[in-house]
């Protein structure tokens, strides 16, 4: 048990947490004034694109515990609507994005109902098999390609994707902030910690579970949103790739899954780190970063978040 | 109406799903023993693919002697793959565990499918033996060799781990380990090396399963997370802790898939058999062969 730091310390501990987070988000929103280099306004947007989606992952995750190795099907659903909205039927875009994330909670419902009934690692891979069935289906059904119209094209901008991104990013972040301060999140967390419990004490498993997951997939899809805005073309399975699930699993748990930071750090460190690494040793750069993960999850079981904390703790204690 | 593609087709799910069912026996042995989701398994199995296929390619050796290599060559690498990774989550909480495992799953998939990339290429590799494509035809139904073979070499496979697990003292631990892991050390079972013998024998099968891949089927080092998926919905339908289940429920997706062909079209095969999982994991979640636990 973590006992309470005195009250000045606490106090600038509760402060410090968002004060940075603000002093980052307002640096991300002057960048594209100071750069016109596009490698670093794309290698910003991927940081803010993997914070939402591991963020949007952690909800459902870290809160309420139930490992969902599903969540590329979240993505995809709202990157596909989202674009053929856009694209097909000359929907605005900000409407389009927003029915996206709507059809990824109404996919998320379908199947959450009765894959909540699994528990545990049951959970986990039910959700990989439904997502897998569900990528092939749209394989099968949209084998072509999909790219932007000749007028998007032509018009074709970096910064609204960034600050897209970067919005979507600052959202779930703040959703996430906010979710721990709420009643609801009470039961959420009881559901983590102790599923019986929780229904013996009066806690509907279910609905809290579904409360999480309507979150979660509302901003996987928004994510996915993002993804269909940003490309010019792609095959429109892409996005339902595990490799989106896997992504967002390792960004998580690199950083600290169930916390706030955790996430934003991890998908900070998985973007740059593998960037760098493409760079550096180009061809093996996959299987060092496997290995870098692999490390991280023997030697820091909390993640880079628990490390910095522990870290910290062992310094005060020294001083 | 003709019969005989449709017959044709069953005896081709019977073979795949052979294929399926040894694929999935290791993992349900490493599932059921160490309690950890190895979902690298896949993984191993394309290594072991590719050993038969290096050896065949550039010996001539036959891939059913070659299994003779892979499957020790493979034990290997699980010895190695537990004492340097799995051993280290073995110490946790159940839940802890399978989700350390899970991780340590996905970090190992992306180091092996990049290593096989840079030593094999991205080409899709096959074994092309001078008796592939042979078989024999009875009642207008094709049987061939390769198959047929790879269907009684995953049997006898099979058939060898369930005499192990029954018959000799090391078996007898595994099995003890996998029911009771607390009980079993109390009665001076070592169950550390339980585990590493458990780990390395399911290394060792998806060896097996990898050189009748390469056999009929492509090789390739992004196969991993597609035979990875297979296994565990022929694990899950089984139920935990039954070999001949887990190979039974092998044969039953196989199947399942091909009868599928004839109403839903080729191309939706895969689906089939996951919307088949995703039913049979909600209505009986113990697995067919499996027993209620609680």
């Amino acid at each position: 048990m973590r006992t309470a730091p005195p009250w000045p310390a606490r106090a600038a501990e509760r402060f410090t947490g968002p004060a940075v987070l603000l002093i980052l988000i307002a640096g991300a929103l002057v960048v594209p004034q100071l750069t016109d280099r596009r490698d670093t306004i794309t290698l910003l947007f991927l940081v803010f694109l993997y914070i939402a989606l591991a963020q949007s992952w952690n909800l459902l995750a870290g809160y309420a515990g139930q490992i969902n190795l599903g969540h590329a099907a979240f993505f995809g659903v709202g990157a596909l609507v989202t674009r053929d909205l856009w694209t097909k039927e000359d929907v605005p875009f900000a409407a389009a994005f927003l029915a996206g994330g709507g059809a990824a909670v109404l996919f998320a419902l379908a199947v959450g109902i009765p894959t909540f009934r699994l528990r545990g690692i049951y959970f986990a891979i039910g959700t990989l098999a439904m997502a897998e069935a569900l990528r092939i289906t749209v394989s099968n059904l949209r084998p072509q390609v999909t790219a932007l119209p000749a007028q998007a094209l032509a018009t074709y901008d970096l910064e609204p994707r960034y600050y897209l991104a970067l919005g979507l990013a600052v959202c779930t972040v703040l959703v996430a902030f906010i979710l721990p301060r709420t009643r609801l999140s009470l039961g959420i967390l009881a559901v983590r910690e102790d599923e019986e419990a929780a229904e013996a004490s009066g806690v509907n498993a279910l609905a809290h579970k579904l409360a999480a997951l309507v979150l979660s997939s509302f901003f996987a899809g928004l994510a996915g949103g993002t993804f269909a805005f940003y490309h010019v073309s792609y095959y429109p399975d892409r996005p339902f790739f595990p490799i989106w699930t896997f992504d967002a699993v390792l960004a998580t748990f690199i950083g600290g899954v169930g916390t706030l930071a955790g996430p934003i750090v991890g998908a900070t460190f998985f973007i740059v780190v593998r960037d760098r690494l493409a760079v550096e040793v180009q061809e093996v750069h996959q299987a060092i970063f496997g290995l870098l993960f692999i490390l991280v999850v023997l030697m820091l079981p909390g993640g880079l978040v628990e490390a910095w904390s522990r870290a910290r703790r062992l310094l005060r204690r020294t001083r | 109406m003709n019969l005989e593609p449709i017959f044709q087709n069953l005896v081709y799910g019977l073979f795949v799903g052979g294929l399926y069912g040894m694929a999935a026996v290791g993992l349900s042995l490493v599932f059921g023993v160490l309690k950890v989701l190895n979902v690298s398994h896949g993984e191993l199995l394309m290594l072991g693919g590719y050993v038969s296929f290096t050896l065949f390619d550039a010996y001539g050796v036959d891939p059913f002697l070659s299994i003779a290599i892979a499957a020790p060559l493979l034990f290997l690498v699980g010895l190695g793959l537990h004492g340097g990774l799995f051993r280290w989550v073995m110490r946790l909480h159940e839940e802890a565990k399978i989700k350390n495992s899970l991780l340590i799953g996905f970090g190992l998939a992306l180091v092996l499918e990049n290593l096989a990339l840079r030593v094999w290429t991205a080409d899709e590799r096959a074994i092309t033996t001078g008796y592939s494509g042979e078989g024999v035809t009875l009642a207008g139904i094709v049987f061939p060799y390769t198959r047929m073979s790879g269907l009684v070499v995953a049997f006898m496979a099979v058939m060898l781990l369930h005499l192990f697990l029954t018959r000799t003292y090391a078996g007898r631990a595994i099995r003890a380990t996998s029911e009771d892991w607390e009980a079993a050390s109390l009665m001076g079972i070592n169950v550390q090396r339980t585990y590493v013998v458990a780990f390395a024998i399911g290394t060792a099968l998806a060896g097996v399963a990898g050189t009748l891949v390469s056999l009929g089927y492509t090789i390739a080092p992004s196969i991993g997370l597609a035979w990875t998926l297979k296994a565990l919905v022929v694990v899950v339908l089984a139920g935990l802790g039954s070999i001949f289940g887990a190979f039974a429920a092998g044969i039953l997706l196989g199947e399942a898939e091909a009868t599928s062909i004839y109403v839903f079209g080729a191309s939706y095969r895969e689906v089939v058999g996951l919307v088949l999982f995703i039913i049979v994991l909600l209505l009986r979640p113990q697995g067919l062969f499996g027993r209620r636990v609680r």
